[in-house]
């Protein structure tokens, strides 16, 4: 199992995300930012992008539409509050369905060092409510694929 | 990957497992309660504070069902309950698990992306030797 990944709650309504990647800062900045990029690895197994648009500049909006492997589509929308390349980012996540309801701030930290970046997440929701609502949201969607396929991805590597 | 059970956890009860975990304190005493039962007294020692503080902590912790506290009237040790606390790691796990396999996608194409780069260096006809 891939330990490269901290998931952590630093506040009551707060999700903290951590992971290494073995690129510099602007390639994985561009990799969060660049549709053709973003359309290649956003989502888990059996879950594509499908709609993906990004304005990006301060006040700029993105969208994305997640098709999963049953055919169900998934959209989510937000709006750019800082737009720092490739150091920082920051924008407001809003999903249609409302099964997050109401809208989370996203703040991406896009630390290089020695040619690797480290890339730090927090996801700010409205509540704690809410922020429990996600964790266990991404688990059902994941629900459709097994978890068990995730083994091989770790073989393939 | 076993699944059941998420959906019998309780909101409630996550909730306050969660804020139970948000404060050093409360962590270090379970902790302290992995390696075997403990009195009140015996929690406080390694902290400076007070055993009524302590008390406090432990009441939080045994609201979120984390701990349990023996009857006797005098010790009343304290105990971990481990149940609670599985739930919320095996929470946080899933969507560790839905993200580390998006994240495996993206580890492939920043390889892949970094490796046309290095070719395109080094195509014949470029400035280099």
């Amino acid at each position: 199992m891939n330990d490269r990944l901290q998931v952590t709650t630093p506040a009551d309504d707060e999700i903290m995300l951590t992971r290494a990647f073995d690129a510099p800062a602007t390639l994985v900045f561009d990799a969060w930012t660049k549709p053709e990029l973003l359309k290649c690895w956003h989502g888990a197994r059996g879950w594509n992008l499908v709609v993906c648009e990004v304005d990006l500049r301060v006040g700029g909006a993105w969208r994305f539409v997640s098709r999963g492997p049953d055919g169900t589509e998934m959209g989510i929308r937000g709006v750019y509050r800082e737009v720092d390349a490739p150091r920082r980012l920051v924008h407001t996540e809003y999903y249609d369905e409302q099964w997050v309801a109401g809208e989370s701030v996203v703040t991406h930290e896009f630390v290089e060092r020695d040619g690797g970046t480290t890339l730090v997440s927090i996801v700010r929701y409205p509540s704690r409510e809410v922020r429990d609502l996600a964790l266990k949201s991404p688990m059902e969607r994941g629900l459709t694929e097994s978890f068990a396929r995730l083994d091989e991805v770790l073989a393939d590597r | 990957m076993k699944l059941t059970g998420y959906e019998l956890a309780d909101p409630h009860q996550l909730d306050a497992t969660f804020a139970a975990l948000a404060d050093p304190t409360r962590r270090a005493i379970l902790t302290r309660l992995a390696a075997g039962e403990a009195t009140v007294r015996e929690l406080a020692a390694p902290f400076s504070m007070s055993q009524p503080a302590i008390s406090k902590h432990l009441k939080v912790l045994e609201r979120a069902g984390l701990i349990s506290r023996g009857r006797q009237a005098q010790r009343r040790p304290c105990r971990l309950r481990a149940e609670p606390l599985r739930v919320a790691t095996d929470w946080l796990a899933n969507y560790r698990d839905f993200w580390e396999e998006s994240y495996q996608r993206l580890d492939q194409l920043l390889g892949e992306v970094q490796r046309q780069q290095a070719a395109e260096i080094e195509r014949p006809g470029g400035n280099h030797e």
